[in-house]
């Protein structure tokens, strides 16, 4: 276990702890909010991030917001709300899946560009991202990208540090281009479909002009009855008309059931963070991305395999529960993955399990050689998280 | 940025050049390798046609497997390569060099699939911007980003430079729009990144890739999103007596919760030239306008646009004239979308593109006019008003060399000026050669070789599109990175 915890209150005490890390050819495991599982068996010191807490620039004017990493989602998410705007990507929250304490920071977010429902709609965390800060392994501030929405001047950093799970650099400072928050919003919901049926139904939905912004399938089980939601987020008036609309395109897959604002927020909230699947404690979640046209397809191929798929992103993002044996899954989901075109991303299992298997699809080899370069470049000792993402990273 | 300089040619690649074509047509089949002098013409410049060079020769690939091999035969006999798409880059982006291989994506021009299942599509690298648009209208889509050069530019220059366009404040930029590429790496390499689905795992090379201008492989193949198309769209075009009002009505729309699927501003000079030539009947009597569009159905425009004008009206606003049709809504368009062009007409001008902070808008306009009025030339402005993304043009003459190098100096004083003011050198055209020597400005030293280390990621030996985006002593063989 880790002894040992550093908590810079500067991005300039996040140099010297980097440098110090390879003065004495240690290593650095970088700490977010902690709501992620820890690295088993690490060596090295844990570096927190906390201490640089602080939204540092908010131009609602410009639809433009910083934050230094170490600031609390909710303290952010407080803030715009004040201002009516919000992130657009909807950041989650999986403290109940995965059974952690501590409190989601902007910087993890951005390290694991972790997305919620209205990614189907409005990006993910990478595309709401348009500027960083990092300590990279060679100890020296990197910035890419800015304040300003468009920015093409050099190579995008801003996209390679996000979802790079710090192994880059220890990000310091994100900058995000806000949305206005809508006046309201509203669901409907259609019950009792098949998985096949209630995937059409999401995807008739989602290429409407109705702009869907959350799509997702609950199957039935446990003495539920299966739910498909579809979210409208807009001008009172404006998501009036598109629910008449859109109950009308999906005639044929029933009739829909309405949920005002509170109904419709509580609902995506529950998606959003993972807890409306309602896993059983101890069991593995994968996440599996993939074309949502084959998704019903994918799920009946796994059904021997997974106890349990819930649908989101229109069933391009399915969360797949599988009882915690022998490889969790792994091979079958991947080894379907293949044929159809995806990814999968262990999402939760027991420390001893992650040890064993793959967390991120494992890379084709021209694809690897690369991530092993382009590693090299920004932390030629291998300081920082070491085996986060993959054991030669 | 004035007197730019390209890297000194290998002689001893140019001695070469005979082996080298023998080379590549022992690759390709004899009209798909391009040697004549008045054929290599066409592809001597870009849109910044004030620097030429003839190329070696220009080859034209059909297949993924043709460019991995011309790649890997260029790099094993060391010879830079010039990617090129449509050739339309502001920057200098697809400026041949005289001891480079220019290898254009013109004949990869296939639309290969289109999936409106999963709202996709995939085409292959050379097809214009609206082509795509084109194949997926009839299923109620479009291709979101719309450079104005969308009638020529292709994917695999969109994808080089991130190109953005008048709608992206509401559907974001190239990268945000694209889901997969294959690219093939200088030694021949060919890696697909990505694919029909979201997030590829690992880094993210698909945002890496995107913008990175031709230094890191060349594109053959794209997996882009496909949006469906709103119920309708119109904009309403508004006039101000100065640009400080029109920047306020701007921040007070957005200030008003509407995000309008574009804003886009025009000063005087350009009012002018563009009315000139189109007829668009646009009000000559106003410092600024603003056309700002929205969509939705119909009775949801009407009422957008009538809290738009409440807006503007409050802001000052002198002319109002709301789009009550496509003909109407075409025509406000049509003085914005051909204003390059009319420009081009009556003047030689450089086109800048430098992105500031909305809020500094009105103080950015006058400096831009005092800098160039200092010099004795004329800029018109014109700009994507929500983002922020400035196009000021810089009118010169280009037979007289002083006139270019001021307008040169106009530009990089501008630029410097939105770097400033905390914005950057390029929102959507690119660095190329245009921007290269300004890079010091926009970044420190070490941040620049940290950027110079990715490239040599991709291209150890800097063969792909050398003498762009980085000062040229980062680009030395002997660099420290």
């Amino acid at each position: 276990m880790i002894a040992e915890e550093l908590v810079p209150n500067s991005e300039s005490e996040v140099c010297e702890a980097v440098m110090a890390a390879g003065a004495a050819a240690s290593c650095l495991h970088i700490r977010g909010g902690g709501t992620r599982h820890a690295m088993a068996n690490a060596e090295g010191k844990r570096l927190s991030i906390s201490g640089l807490n602080g939204i540092t620039l908010y131009e609602p004017a410009e639809l433009v917001l910083s934050a230094q990493a170490g600031t609390p989602v909710a303290r952010i998410e407080a803030e715009l709300d004040s201002k009516n705007q919000r992130l657009a990507f909807e950041p989650p929250d999986y403290r109940d899946l995965l059974g952690t304490e501590g409190e989601p920071t902007i910087g993890g977010c951005v390290a694991v560009n972790a997305s919620g429902p209205r990614r189907v709609n409005a990006g993910a965390c990478r595309d709401g991202l348009i500027g960083v800060r990092m300590v990279t392994g060679r100890g020296e501030i990197v910035r890419s990208g800015g304040r300003v929405m468009k920015n093409v001047t050099g190579y995008d950093l801003v996209k390679l540090s996000a979802g790079a799970h710090g192994t880059l650099g220890v990000l310091t400072e994100v900058t995000f281009k806000l949305l206005p928050k809508p006046q309201t919003q509203a669901s409907l919901v259609l019950r009792g479909l098949s998985v096949a049926r209630a995937i059409e139904a999401m995807l008739t939905a989602l290429r409407s002009p109705y702009e869907v912004t959350g799509a997702a399938h609950l199957p039935a089980g446990q003495g539920r009855e299966g739910a498909t939601y579809l979210r409208l987020e807009g001008f009172d008036f404006s998501v009036q008309h598109r629910s008449r609309e859109l109950v009308r395109v999906l005639t044929p897959f029933g009739e829909a059931e309405r949920l005002d604002e509170l109904g419709s927020a509580a609902v995506w909230r529950d998606i959003r963070d993972a807890r409306a699947f309602q896993v059983p404690p101890g069991d593995v979640v994968w996440r599996v991305s993939t074309r949502a046209s084959q998704a019903a397809a994918l799920a009946a191929h796994l059904s021997g395999i997974a106890k349990a798929a819930a649908f989101d992103w229109g069933g391009a993002l399915i969360w797949l529960t599988c009882a915690l044996d022998g490889d969790g899954g792994q091979a079958a989901i991947r080894g379907a993955l293949r044929a159809v075109g995806g990814h999968a991303t262990l999402a939760r299992a027991p420390a001893e399990m992650r040890m064993r298997l793959d967390t991120f699809e494992p890379l084709p080899d021209a694809l690897m050689n690369l991530t092993g370069k382009i590693k090299q470049a920004f932390d030629p000792q291998g300081i920082l998280n070491p085996g986060r993402m993959y054991t030669t990273i | 940025m004035n007197a730019l300089t390209m890297p000194v040619p290998d002689p001893t690649i140019i001695a070469r050049r005979d082996s080298i074509v023998a080379g590549l047509r022992a690759i390709l089949p004899g009209e798909q390798v391009i040697t004549s002098e008045a054929e290599r013409r066409a592809y001597e410049t870009d849109a910044l046609t004030a620097y030429r060079t003839l190329p070696l020769a220009v080859v034209l690939p059909k297949s993924t497997g043709e460019v991995a091999a011309v790649l890997s035969y260029l790099q094993a006999v060391k010879v830079p390569v010039v990617p090129r798409a449509a050739g339309t880059s502001l920057a200098g982006g697809a400026l041949p060099l005289a001891d480079s291989v220019v290898v254009g994506t013109s004949k990869l021009s296939q639309v290969l699939d289109v999936n409106f299942r999963d709202r996709t599509a995939r085409v292959q690298a050379g097809v214009t911007n609206i082509t795509i648009t084109h194949a997926v209208e009839h299923g109620g889509f479009f291709y979101a980003p719309d450079p104005s050069s969308q009638l020529a530019c292709t994917i695999a220059g969109n994808i080089g430079m991130n190109s953005g366009g008048a709608h992206c404040l509401k559907y974001g930029v190239t990268t945000n729009n694209l889901l997969g590429v294959t690219m093939v790496l200088m030694d021949g390499t060919v890696l697909e990144i990505g694919g029909e689905y979201f997030d590829s795992p690992g880094y993210d090379f698909l945002g890496l890739t995107t913008g990175s201008e031709g230094q890191f492989g060349i594109i053959t193949e794209a997996v882009v999103r496909i949006i469906p198309k709103p119920e309708g769209a119109r904009p309403v075009l508004l006039g101000f007596a100065s640009s400080a009002a029109a920047g306020v009505c701007v921040a007070a729309i957005i200030a008003a919760g509407i995000l309008p699927v574009a804003i886009e501003y025009m000063d005087k000079i350009a009012i002018e030239i563009s009315e000139a030539f189109t007829s668009a009947g646009y009000p000559l009597d106003v410092e600024a306008l603003l056309i700002v569009e929205v969509e939705g159905a119909e009775a949801e425009i009407a009422l957008q646009l009538e809290r738009i004008i409440a807006i503007a009206r409050h802001s000052g606003a002198m002319h109002v004239r709301e789009a009550a049709n496509a003909v109407d809504a075409l025509a406000i368009w049509k003085g914005r979308k051909a204003a390059f062009g009319a420009t081009g007409r009556i003047s030689d001008y450089i086109c800048m593109d430098g992105t500031i902070p909305t809020g500094q808008l009105p103080n950015v306009l006058l400096r831009i006019t005092e800098i160039c009025s200092g010099m004795g030339l004329r800029v018109s402005n014109i700009f994507h008003a929500g983002d922020g993304n400035l196009h000021p043009l810089i009118l010169f003459d280009v037979n007289d060399p002083n006139e270019l190098a001021k307008a040169e100096k106009a530009g990089e004083d501008i630029l410097k000026l939105c770097v400033e003011v905390g914005g950057c050198l390029t929102g959507e055209h690119g660095v190329g050669i245009e921007k290269r020597d300004l890079m010091r400005f926009q970044f420190e030293e070490h941040e620049l070789v940290q950027q110079a280390r990715i490239k040599r990621v991709f291209d150890r030996d800097w063969l792909l599109n050398p003498g762009k985006v980085f000062p040229l002593d980062l680009q030395l063989p002997e660099a420290a990175l």
